[in-house]
């Protein structure tokens, strides 16, 4: 085998992190909580809102303003080191009095921990969370597909658009619960703006000014595109 | 990233022939860019040439983007300047789908989006449903999902290695793993019916038990299939043009890797030892013996040697779970998630009721949310499920490995060269179908 090659034995995790063992007979409430928690509540204080353990995974319910700092300080603090992001995503339930929900997952690698961060947004208030771009870059494309599938707005984060939906995509959020399975429009009216989407200018107005290729473009598309047409992507 | 250079040993076909009848190696250095230096690297330097950035389109219909990828590339000359990835073309609303189908149903709909690890979804997804139930299945259930899970990292390594050569330009080794790869469908196929939507898993157990004389078959491909992987092994890891278009491309730090949120291989390459399987185990992963390889540059020759170390350590894992399959039951005999005997559903009073409750509502969890993620061979595939204590849940969310994998193309592509971009890609082992939904 190559130089480069090294095959380990041991994971990444520290010495003295629990040994890793397959969870088995998991009770359903009132299971050993992340010991992340405790210190989270004491280091923060009202910022917790409350935390509960199903399945013996930690839910942490937290402040909204201070959700930033929180996993800034889980990130960088070395007594805990969630080096890695698994997901960020949200819920929405059926019964409409419950908040809707913004989740995270962290993991710890080095020390074996999985904590789960939740942000309640209450029924008609702003769907605004801070962005976590700058603590993971793994923060991007998760929270473009929950602003998109959801609605949510990341505060900071730098690009946020719709990134599995096209960007002139105008039936709204598909993942919440008031949109109904086959999409708002009817078929027919889906079926005209597909026919009406223009295939030949399929790049938005950013990616044509910064690689300065408008220029290369054939006149009657430039044409179009100076008389505010859309571009289609 | 250390800006070392390194020198890898590789095979010359043009130096001739040792006494063994191999081709003669000869070191030759590769620097950080995937240049191949010489002895005496000759000046090549480029005349400052002030121009016009370029911007090509790849895709969404181009055979090396593997599906419906579609990236917007600025060019300066020949080197990348940045890179626009546009993605959703496949976008078929998985999760808003799965709000609609109680458990079983929804298994299915795991088959049809990481397509190459589709029995390994199955399993994945049952083990969330699993813990939302609160079931256990049997250890003859648990050694049967760890040789699935196995068996589908192998197919779709297979497929990664097979295609990334093509558009690399190596046409032989594709024929070599596809047909190692119709033997495991081959296997599937007489285990559950179904070659590529396998749907193999239910909520308590499998649809099926393996048929007789299917462990024999299995270790037959136990002990054929190291072979291809040491052909194939002896074609690529020393030659000089494979040597040239992957090591230094594309290389990402550990510290970077982690940030980007990357898993699976691309992780590991970058010297990062996580692997869900060893830190966060499930099926009893750490019962078997098995290691976990790393890379040290990060870049794609390195994720090549780590999937290839992936694919003898499966096959040892395989011979483990193989020796150790003990016999019983497959099923849970929890009878609120599995149907109960046909037999009884007519004689006996609890089984009808068992029945009728199942095919009518579909079984009910309690409140309650779960996480639960798996080492897919893309990396950490998770799925987060959240019921409210009706038959279907009110959040199915997949965490896709390639979708986080793909999100740190234009920091890997980033002042490589266009035909480097095919190679970067590549290496990511993509499935549009996981990363769409």
């Amino acid at each position: 085998m190559s130089e480069s090659f090294t095959p380990i034995v041991a994971g990444s995790a520290l010495p003295d992190a629990p040994a890793p063992v397959t969870p088995k007979q998991i009770r359903y409430t009132g299971g050993e909580p992340n010991p992340s928690l405790a210190a989270l509540q004491s280091r923060f204080g009202d910022a917790i809102r409350r935390a509960d353990v199903v399945w013996g995974e930690t839910t942490v319910y937290v402040d909204r303003a201070r959700v930033h700092d929180i996993v800034q300080w889980l990130h960088d603090d070395p007594g805990q080191r969630y080096d890695y992001l698994s997901d960020v995503t949200a819920v929405e339930y059926r019964d409409l009095q419950i908040p809707l929900q913004v989740v995270w997952h962290l993991r710890s690698i080095p020390y074996r921990r999985f904590i789960r961060l939740k942000v309640e947004i209450a029924r008609g208030e702003a769907l605004e969370v801070p962005s976590i771009y700058d603590v993971y870059r793994a923060a991007d494309w998760m929270e473009r597909e929950c602003y998109d599938m959801f609605g949510i707005v990341f505060a900071g984060h730098p690009d946020l658009r719709r990134i599995l939906m096209w960007e002139q995509y105008s039936e709204g959020y598909p993942l919440r619960k008031d949109f109904p399975l086959r999409g708002r429009f009817s078929r027919s009216e889906q079926l005209r703006q597909a026919l009406a989407a223009n295939p030949e200018a399929r790049y938005s107005m950013e990616e044509l000014t910064i690689a300065q290729a408008f220029e290369d473009l054939p006149e009657a598309m430039r044409r179009r595109l100076i008389a505010g047409e859309d571009t289609g992507e | 990233m250390a800006k070392n250079t390194r020198t890898v040993e590789v095979a010359l076909g043009t130096s001739g022939v040792d006494e063994l009848g191999r081709p003669k190696r000869s070191p030759l250095t590769v620097n950080d860019n995937g240049a191949v230096t010489t002895l005496e690297p000759p000046p090549a330097l480029e005349p400052e040439l002030e121009g016009e950035h370029l911007l090509i389109n790849i895709g969404p219909q181009h055979p090396a983007t593997h599906g419906v990828l579609r990236l917007v590339l600025e060019l300066d000359g020949e080197t990348v300047v940045r890179c626009i990835p546009h993605i959703g073309y496949l976008h078929c609303g998985f999760e808003k789908i799965g709000e609609y189908r109680t458990y079983n149903q929804i298994i299915p709909w795991t088959d049809r989006e990481d397509y190459l690890n589709s029995i390994g979804n199955n399993v994945a997804f049952v083990l969330g449903a699993e813990r939302l139930f609160g079931v256990e299945v049997p250890p003859r259930c648990t050694v049967l999902r760890v040789i699935a899970m196995e068996l589908s990292r192998i197919i779709s390594h297979l497929v990664w290695l097979g295609t990334t050569c093509i558009d690399i330009g190596a046409y032989t080794p594709f024929l070599w793993t596809f047909q190692q790869r119709e033997t495991v469908y081959n296997l599937l196929e007489s285990w559950v019916g179904a070659r590529l939507t396998t749907t193999a898993t239910r909520v308590g157990g499998m649809a099926a038990d393996i048929p007789d004389g299917w462990t024999d078959q299995l270790q037959q491909f136990i002990r054929n299939f190291p072979k291809t992987v040491d052909e194939v092994d002896q074609l690529l890891t020393t030659n000089a043009i494979w040597v040239g278009r992957t090591v230094g491309i594309g290389a990402m730090s550990g510290e970077e890797a982690i940030n980007y949120g990357l898993s699976g291989p691309m992780v590991r390459a970058s010297g990062v030892a996580f692997d869900v399987r060893r830190d966060f185990p499930y099926l009893d992963y750490e019962t078997y013996d098995f290691e976990v390889p790393v890379g040290t540059h990060g870049d794609v020759y390195d994720r090549y040697l780590v999937r290839m170390e992936e694919l003898r350590q499966s096959t040892r894992i395989l011979q483990q779970a193989l020796d150790r399959l003990p016999d019983g039951p497959v099923n849970t005999s929890d009878h609120r998630v599995i149907l109960p005997p046909k037999s009884k559903a007519m004689s006996d009073m609890e089984s009808m009721i068992h029945h009728f409750k199942q095919v009518m509502e579909g079984p009910r969890p309690p409140v309650g949310e779960c996480y639960v993620a798996v080492e897919s061979p893309k990396g950490e595939k998770g799925y987060y499920m959240v019921s409210d204590g009706t038959a279907k849940p009110v959040r199915w969310r997949i965490r896709p490995p390639s979708f986080v994998n793909l999100s740190a193309i234009p920091k890997m592509v980033e002042g490589h060269l266009l035909s480097d971009v095919i190679a970067i890609n590549a290496s990511i082992d993509i499935v549009m179908g996981e990363i769409d939904r």
